[in-house]
């Protein structure tokens, strides 16, 4: 029973089936990928997972509760934290504020009506906020206006933001697209960081190969709203299927 | 000091002395001179507006500037405020206490209301509720609930709403005035201060509001460094980063919408207690538009800015419309005839009854050339100072700009 | 029945006004993105470009005329209009008694000038910022010309009279098979909804079997591709901005002889005509015209007295309600387009 279930999830937007039938099942702490082509229903099933869109069909368990039907605030309280293709995060706030509204988020609830307590006196909160900029590495920037940090930094300070939180799983949405090789680089290293210290799952929708290969203990291919085969990263890049429906054609793309 | 941190005690230690001096200051040209009949501002009257829509702007700012939620409707809020004050002077007694009180929790619910509606969508269709919702509020001011022949007559619609000889009054003493007062110090009483050829004029109505735009004032400064604060700021800047981070946006902007309403609500109970006569016209979508204006002016999302916005927009008022022909001509005497009369032909579409045109103009100056408002034209010529003085100017400020 | 029809009728004139605002503001919103808060203002000088050419044609020369004398003896001072002396007094006396329509020829050069500056010189500067500030500078621009016009014109209403022709009313029913008397319906309120429907019309056909008019809709739905085509789109969206400022403007112009032109009648207008570019759906075109004509009428039935009996005060806040019901239940308006200001 893996910590995330997605059991027969389907669901139509108009006369287009975005996902016909999928099935998933994301361990306790590994790193599970889901790759396909463009089309293939990865944002999709993602916005099933976190509330934005509710499935026609199917179920969606995290922990042995059901997801569907919740708004996506009290499902990240349930312990599901986003990362997003471009960075989201507060621009028009310091980094230190962009760092303590998750740490008082996870404290205080999805409403909390503290409007007299002066927010840098809480040491709790604030420790808590300068120890992840530390340990993202950031620590010297926490005065700066989060929107003019960056590309880089801008995604380490969201996945800070995420892991602040304690998540029990953490699902990133093509973390490094649009970003240089190196850059790409740095956040396969913080990723693998994370999954090996942390009691934590990590789901990634991804459709940079190098980044899936180096990270992910299992990898789902979905193609046209099915998934199309789930295995080791090994075995899907020998697996003749895979080749023919999506690694053979997106290599002479890209 | 106070709770606050060091900058935030000085900003509220020089608004408190310029609030409790400002019968001095505002009278800076002796009695009689011509000088004074223009630019002294040491009047009750005027004085009483600076700091009640100094209120109102403050709770304006906390709803728009915090969370960038732009209401084009908060003048029903005033309104509302005003009506429930008379309403008290003319149930209880004319104590300003139970009056202001009432004004609050009135405008409180009717917020409550509002925003709960209004916040169920965001940017210009919240603008466009807002105003339905105040323009609702006016017309039925003006038409049924204020005709004098039925029976639920609660505004006296075009008269206005005031307090007769034959209204109840059922706490009233025969001892305590017959103007709102505060605990038998009347409102509209004021004690004066000659010195050499000044006249200084201290009225309780201003003392009271003016400790209240003090309390008021610092409510918004503990608000701004709370976390509840950080969060309606999340709320302009992400709301999509907020609602994936565990946080529900509603409540957050609703309390915000609340507690600006409130604001509103003393600021129109107070508006009546200095004058116990509240009509439908405060509550006109312009008059929604004035107080949007004043924040502008002084610089949105800024502490000091509502204060600084209202003070101009009241003061500019007062002196623009004070100016006519004469004095014009009088000013320009300098020139040679024909220039002068043709500045003055110029000039007097801008004064006297044209004073709106002028603060229209400046209005749009501010939001085309500086949108931080006169705040931040203070900002830039103060840093355009710092940069003449000392060159190794690394001042970097986390906390929102004052 | 003839309730009913009256009704519809009464609510047809403030309707077809709702109507052609509306229509502007969509123009200019739909293709502009801009939120023009100074639409209503453009109506307002609509109507006082029927007022100025009321002036223009009063120009009168004095002439003394020696044979009679007024009450204190002096000799009577006679005022001929220039244009009577020009045209004559017969054809003079009835260009000035059909100003009010003239001005539609006056008015369409000005409008169209006006609505070029405001958006070479305002406007387009706003593009780029949030709609917040669109509103608020649009809305400073609105209390500026609003107080020119005070200033030119002084705060009172000037009554701008229609053609003799058209003023009173006329026995609508009998036209219809009515008993006579049932509805009596004034002159002028029927040429103004026979104009704003030909002035919708018209802008309909210029958009549907035009070329510019292919583009300018190419670019409402969606702006970038058109302009990767390489296509000028600026320049076509300046000249859509004129020509919702005309429509603004002649809108304005026909009021004037139903409600006496004022300096507030733009800010009158103005909320209800956002209210109705909301409820038809923003950015739709048929909408908004549905909507004004739809919410006039309905306002109209709010003013019966068997209606105001039941409900009291509900003719004043109609319109809002069904505003407040329509963004609440369908953001989108009746015609509304996905995806339009959702942020």
């Amino acid at each position: 029973m893996g910590i995330l279930e997605v059991k027969n999830v389907g669901k139509r937007f108009g006369g287009l089936q975005a996902l016909g039938d999928v099935n998933l099942s994301v361990a306790e702490n590994s790193v599970h990928a889901i790759i396909g082509p463009n089309g293939a229903g990865k944002s999709t099933l993602l916005n099933c997972l976190v509330g934005k869109l509710i499935p026609d069909t199917g179920s969606v368990m995290f922990d042995g509760q059901s997801v569907l039907g919740r708004k996506p605030y009290e499902i990240n309280q349930m312990g599901i934290s986003r990362v997003f293709q471009t960075p989201e995060i507060f621009g028009d706030l310091s980094v230190l504020e962009n760092m303590l509204i998750p740490c008082f988020a996870k404290r205080d609830g999805a409403f909390h009506l503290s409007a007299f307590k002066n927010m840098l006196a809480d040491k709790e909160m604030v420790e808590r906020a300068q120890h992840m900029l530390e340990e993202m590495n950031m620590a010297g920037k926490h005065a700066m206006n989060a929107a003019a940090l960056s590309r880089g930094d801008k995604r380490r300070l969201e996945i800070g933001m995420c892991l602040s939180q304690e998540p029990r799983l953490l699902l990133l949405d093509e973390p490094t697209a649009g970003m240089a090789r190196a850059d790409t680089n740095n956040t396969i290293d913080l990723l693998k960081q994370i999954s090996d210290e942390r009691d934590i799952t990590i789901a990634i929708i991804e459709h940079d190969m190098h980044v899936v290969f180096s990270l992910a203990e299992r990898i789902t291919v979905l193609a046209q709203g099915t998934p199309l085969v789930e295995d080791t990263p090994d075995n899907i890049k020998g697996h003749p299927k895979v080749r023919e429906a999506y690694l053979g054609e997106t290599q002479d793309a890209a | 000091m106070l709770k606050l941190n060091k900058s935030d005690t000085l900003l509220f230690v020089i608004v408190a002395a310029m609030v409790l001096l400002a019968p001095f200051i505002l009278n800076p040209f002796p009695q009689g001179s011509s000088l004074a009949q223009m630019f002294n501002a040491g009047y009750p009257d005027l004085m009483q507006r600076f700091v009640i829509f100094g209120i109102l702007v403050i709770g304006f700012n906390i709803l728009f500037g915090l969370t960038g939620y732009l209401s084009f409707g908060h003048a029903a809020f005033l309104g509302i405020g005003s009506y429930s004050a008379v309403w008290m002077f003319k149930l209880l007694s004319m104590n300003v206490i139970p009056a202001l009180i009432l004004s609050m929790i009135v405008a409180g619910i009717f917020s409550l209301a509002i925003g709960y509606v209004s916040l169920r969508r965001s940017g210009i269709y919240f603008s466009i509720l807002t105003l339905a919702f105040a323009q609702m509020s006016y017309n039925l001011a003006y038409s049924v609930l204020g005709n004098p022949s039925s029976s639920y007559n609660l505004t006296n619609g075009e008269t206005g709403l005031q307090v007769y000889s034959n209204d109840p009054q059922y706490f009233a003493s025969s001892s305590a005035p017959d103007t709102p007062h505060l605990f038998g110090l009347a409102m509209s009483d004021s004690s004066k201060l000659d010195i050499g050829s000044w006249q200084f004029t201290f009225n309780n109505g201003y003392y009271m509001s003016g400790i209240l735009m003090l309390v008021a004032f610092y409510i918004s400064i503990r608000i701004f460094r709370s976390p509840f604060g950080m969060m309606l700021r999340a709320v302009k800047s992400n709301q999509q980063r907020m609602n994936y981070t565990g946080l529900n946006t509603k409540p957050y902007t609703l309390a915000a919408f609340v507690i600006s309403g409130m604001y509103a609500g003393l600021a129109g109970g107070l508006l009546s207690s200095m004058d116990p006569l509240a009509g439908a016209e405060r509550m006109h979508w312009t008059a929604s538009g004035e107080i949007v204006i004043m924040a502008i002016l002084g610089g949105v999302g800024t502490l000091i800015g509502p204060i600084v916005g209202a003070g101009f927009n009241e003061y500019f008022k007062n002196i623009l419309s004070k100016i006519n022909d004469g004095i014009l001509h009088q000013w320009l005497s300098f020139l040679p005839d024909g220039l002068e009369n043709f500045i003055v032909g110029i000039l007097h579409y801008f004064v006297g009854k044209g004073w709106h045109l002028t603060l229209g103009l400046l209005f749009m100056m501010v939001i085309i050339f500086l949108p931080g408002g006169l705040v931040e034209g203070g900002q830039r010529l103060a840093k355009l100072f710092k940069r003449k003085k000392t060159e190794d100017g690394s001042d970097s400020n986390n906390t929102p700009a004052k | 029945m003839d309730q009913i029809l009256l009704q519809i009728l009464n609510g047809l004139d403030k309707g077809s006004a709702y109507a052609l605002i509306a229509l502007g503001l969509t123009l200019i919103f739909g293709t502009l993105g801009v939120v023009n808060f100074a639409h209503g203002a453009l109506f307002m000088i609509g109507a006082f470009c029927a007022v100025t050419l009321q002036r223009i044609l009063n120009i009168s020369t004095i002439t003394e005329d020696p044979t009679k004398t007024d009450f204190l003896g002096n000799p009577a001072k006679i005022k001929t209009p220039i244009v009577e002396t020009w045209f004559g007094p017969e054809v003079g006396a009835s260009i000035i008694d059909w100003s009010v329509p003239l001005a539609i020829f006056f008015a369409i050069p000005i409008m169209a000038a006006v609505g070029i500056i405001m958006e070479r010189g305002l406007i387009k500067h706003f593009y780029k910022r949030p709609h917040a500030d669109q509103i608020l500078v649009t809305f400073g621009l609105a209390i500026v010309l609003q107080e020119v016009i005070k200033a030119i014109y002084g705060a009172n209403p000037i009554p701008t009279p229609a053609p003799e022709a058209f003023r009173g009313s006329f026995d609508f029913g009998t036209y219809i098979g009515f008993e006579a008397n049932a509805i009596i319906y004034p002159y002028w309120r029927m040429v103004y909804f026979a104009f704003s429907a030909i002035i919708i019309a018209a802008v309909f056909a210029f958009l549907q079997f035009t070329t510019f008019g292919m583009v300018v809709r190419a670019g409402m739905a969606d702006r970038e591709t058109v302009g990767l085509l390489g296509i000028n789109i600026d320049k076509r969206f300046t000249i859509m901005f004129a020509i919702a400022a005309c429509v603004a403007g002649l809108a304005g112009v026909m009021y004037a002889p139903i409600n006496s032109p004022n300096y507030h009648m733009g800010m009158d207008f103005l909320v209800l005509s956002f209210v109705v570019v909301v409820v038809g759906g923003m950015g739709s075109l048929p909408g908004a015209v549905l909507a004004g004509f739809m919410l006039g009428i309905l306002e109209a039935f709010a003013s019966m007295n068997q209606v105001k009996a039941i409900f009291p005060g509900i003719d004043q806040i109609i319109i809002y309600l069904v505003a407040i019901i329509i963004i609440l239940t369908r953001p989108r308006g009746l015609m509304g387009r996905r995806g339009v200001m959702e942020e």
